[in-house]
């Protein structure tokens, strides 16, 4: 029951990743790609928290956090390229 | 099935109606910033519930105080806003329009400033 239940909210948030794939693909800009890109991986958290339950492990702890930083260091680099054209300012 | 297997099932369940809305405002919206206030609070609350009820299934089932998921919580929490509002200003300083049913643009001024004179920033 309990594990069937997990499945199923699973394949529930397979729908919205797909959601923000459609985003990623028919964005006009590409600001909206790296917002979907954004969210695409705080979903990533969320499916890989409800993996552990379902596995009953703690294995993936550490990929809980080095997605949720890499999401963020991803998305901030992506959009300061688009505001300047280069990542590291000199001056 | 126990009750507290019925509170993780709850809170599992809240999440992910959370981040299907995310989904669904990011698809259906139609700007950027619009989108954009759609996914920052609706997958950081999703997250946040579903690493709650992790860490509530780990102390109860298995005794086990796991703190990284606690930091992954406060991290998330901390750093998507941050991420949005980084998007939301690039997106608007190159120039992305608004759509066309927004009848308010409380930043113009102040970025009509900035460009009359660049040399005062930086």
């Amino acid at each position: 029951m309990f594990d069937t239940i997990l499945t199923w909210l699973l394949l529930i948030k397979c729908v919205g990743a797909l959601l923000c794939i459609i985003r990623v693909l028919i964005g006009p800009t590409h600001s909206d790609r790296i917002a979907a890109l954004d969210t695409l991986g705080l979903m990533l958290i969320g499916f890989v928290g409800i993996l552990m339950i379902l596995q009953d492990t703690m294995a993936y702890t550490e990929v809980i956090l080095v997605v949720a930083i890499l999401a963020f260091i991803g998305s901030v680099a992506l959009a300061k390229y688009l505001e300047r054209g280069n990542l590291f300012d000199r001056d | 099935m126990t009750a507290i297997e019925w509170i993780i099932i709850i809170f599992l369940a809240v999440g992910t109606l959370f981040s299907i809305a995310a989904g669904i405002g990011l698809v259906r919206f139609p700007d950027v910033y619009s989108r954009l206030h759609a996914t920052g609070k609706n997958a950081t609350a999703s997250v946040i519930l579903i690493m709650s009820a992790t860490f509530i299934y780990f102390l109860y089932e298995h005794q086990l105080f796991i703190g990284k998921i606690l930091l992954t919580i406060l991290f998330v929490f901390l750093t998507t806003p941050v991420a949005a509002l980084l998007i939301s200003r690039s997106a608007y300083r190159i120039g992305i329009p608004m759509s066309k049913e927004s009848v308010r643009d409380e930043m113009k001024p102040y970025y009509d400033n900035e460009k009359a004179s660049p040399a005062k920033n930086e």
